[in-house]
């Protein structure tokens, strides 16, 4: 890309910051009983909180990303954050108007507290000692960093997945700091079919004798178990149709091998993807936030938490893909529901999309088109 | 805008809250907004034309108004928009009850079946008529219930709706172009548009 004057722009720099909160004997008390602190968590922000401080807009990122949603860590950093494409200057979340903040999640492994930090207690890394969190708590630990920021009220929170979870917990729990919010590809409650898949992945790392009760930290640790977990992770992010037009049953090699070696496109994929995440994730931290996931349901109890006259009047824009399997658009049509009951102002669309799970992370225009007129509205209708 | 958008524009108080229903490119909800400070909601079909809605800043909800209406509250809305649509509607009756639950009142246009031209075509060809109000053959028509002006007066009489404002008027199909019609309406107007409200 250029700009007028023919020259390459500079590339947006973006610094990983990181706070802690919590220190003994003030820890956070979390949804399981235990207490937990000190706790750090790796956030990343773009753009110039106004004076006003009304137009911070918090990124929710999903089950495997980290605080780096866009931009770039230093010069010569090739890789831009993981939705570059939807956040920055110009872009449908526009850092030249919205102060854009991203954290990494409790329980996580990129900054933030999680399994794999350090236990002050022992000295040693967590493993399983690390008291299972919530997204709740995932989100109390988020109130923190945003207090921090003197922040009282988000214009927006954005988030799919686990990140779309997240945003709406925060409905749950704190309406009032709540501007609008964007849930996207998510749902209200795990489904048997997504804890399924969830539990598949969890035994395959707990199944590789290198994971050692999660004591791994001074070794290699599950890279088998964790490569598989993210295998299929994979396959439920993709679609039928994807998988057909982008493999079908083409063949990485020239001939049938007639071995366990691999021989289809869609194998080798995997493979290649399994591989690619051993080097930056820990397998405790799919552990503890795939759980986290799992004991996700805003419905727990009967009522639904998204029922609530103090998000009357906050804008809602909820979307999902029809290729998404892993959280259909029915789980999407539930959350509209729910929302309706307050009369919430609430948009919805389900864009056609063949790319499954995963299209909420792919540039789509709709997509775009979506995100900046809903933005563009509150801003000007309740920001200014 | 269309001239039946018009007229409903007129009848709505400024401040109100509004559910269009099959809102299309939101060009009633936009009015509404910019003119009239409406808070409104659409309801629209089409993926194209409710994400148009959403990135011109309208409230929007993409999917079958049938389904949709059914999770608001009581009272919901001062004002419930049907507009061109209830010919296509298969279970009026129950739809009309839903809107009237959900909105204080409900205002419905639709085209008049009654109009001369389609009573002209009937009597000398003996074929189903096709109008500039209803441009379709037999067998490829969404349009799936005929109602004239004096059969929908009819309808609410029989179920105790009461009619709060009506009018009859003459327009094309798309056009924002029309007149009001006010003797012999079931015979010269080509739309119907009625305020309805629920007998409590």
């Amino acid at each position: 890309m250029t700009n007028a004057a023919g020259a390459a722009p500079k590339p947006l720099l973006v610094e990983r910051k990181h706070l802690t909160f919590a220190a003994p004997p003030e820890e956070m008390v979390l949804d399981c009983g235990a207490r937990l602190g000190p706790i750090t968590l790796a956030y990343e922000t773009l753009g110039e909180l106004n004076p006003k401080r009304t137009n911070a807009i918090l990124i929710l990122h999903a089950f495997s990303g980290d605080s780096h949603v866009a931009g770039y860590l230093h010069e010569g950093d090739e890789r831009p954050g993981w939705w570059d494409n939807m956040v920055g200057p110009g872009k449908p979340v526009d850092t030249n108007r919205y102060f854009v903040i991203c954290a990494n999640i409790l329980g996580g492994c990129a900054g933030s507290t999680g399994p794999s930090s350090t236990n002050p207690a022992t000295g040693k890394p967590y493993g399983l000692s690390f008291p299972m969190v919530t997204i709740k708590d995932m989100v109390r630990a988020q109130k923190h960093l945003i207090d921090h920021l003197g922040i009282t009220k988000l214009m927006s929170l954005i988030g799919g997945s686990v990140g779309g979870m997240q945003v709406l917990r925060w409905c749950a729990d704190y309406p009032a700091m709540v501007g609008s919010a964007i849930p996207l590809a998510t749902t209200a409650r795990h489904s048997a079919q997504a804890i399924a898949f969830n539990e598949v992945a969890r035994q395959a790392i707990m199944a590789d004798p290198e994971w050692n009760n999660g004591d791994y930290y001074a070794g290699a640790g599950p890279t088998h178990g964790l490569a598989v977990a993210r295998m299929i992770g994979h396959v439920t992010y993709l679609s039928d149709e994807s998988m057909r037009e982008k493999f079908g049953r083409r063949l990485h090699r020239s001939a049938l091998s007639f071995d366990f070696t691999g021989d289809f496109q869609v194998e080798s994929y995997l493979h290649h993807q399994g591989k690619k995440f051993v080097n930056r994730f820990d397998a405790n931290s799919l552990l503890y936030i795939t759980k986290a996931a799992d004991y996700f349901d805003l419905e727990r109890g009967g009522g639904n938490l998204l029922v609530n006259e103090a998000l009357a009047d906050v804008p809602f824009l909820v979307v999902s893909f029809t290729s998404d399997w892993l959280y259909p658009t029915y789980q999407s049509r539930d959350i509209v529901s729910a929302l309706k009951k307050n009369g919430s102002d609430v948009s919805f669309c389900e864009i056609e999309a063949q790319w499954g799970h995963d299209a909420f992370l792919m540039p789509n225009k709709r997509l775009d088109g979506l995100i900046s007129g809903f933005l563009d509205r509150v801003y000007h209708e309740h920001c200014l | 805008m269309r001239f039946d958008l018009q007229v409903i524009a007129s009848w709505i108080e400024p401040g109100s809250r509004v559910l269009d229903l099959g809102c299309g490119n939101g060009d009633l909800l936009e009015y509404l907004k910019k003119h009239k400070q409406v808070i409104g909601t659409g309801i629209e079909f089409s993926e194209e034309k409710a994400a148009r809605c959403i990135e011109r800043g309208l409230t929007v909800l993409q999917g079958d108004f049938r389904q949709e209406v059914r999770d608001y509250p009581e009272g919901r809305f001062d004002v419930v928009v049907l507009s061109q649509t209830l010919q296509q509607i298969s279970d009026p009756k129950e739809l009309l009850i839903d809107l009237l639950w959900i909105g204080k009142r409900v205002i419905v246009s639709f085209p008049n079946f009654a109009h001369w031209s389609a009573r002209l075509q009937i009597l000398f060809t003996g074929m189903a008529p096709i109008t500039d109000q209803l441009p379709y053959e037999w067998y490829n028509t969404p349009n799936i219930r005929v109602i004239s002006i004096k059969d929908f007066k009819r309808f609410l009489r029989l179920f105790g709706v009461r009619t709060v404002r009506e009018m009859a008027i003459n327009t094309h199909h798309h056009d924002y172009k029309g007149t009001i019609v006010r003797s012999f309406k079931n015979l010269r107007a080509t739309y119907g548009i009625m305020m309805l409200e629920r007998v409590t």
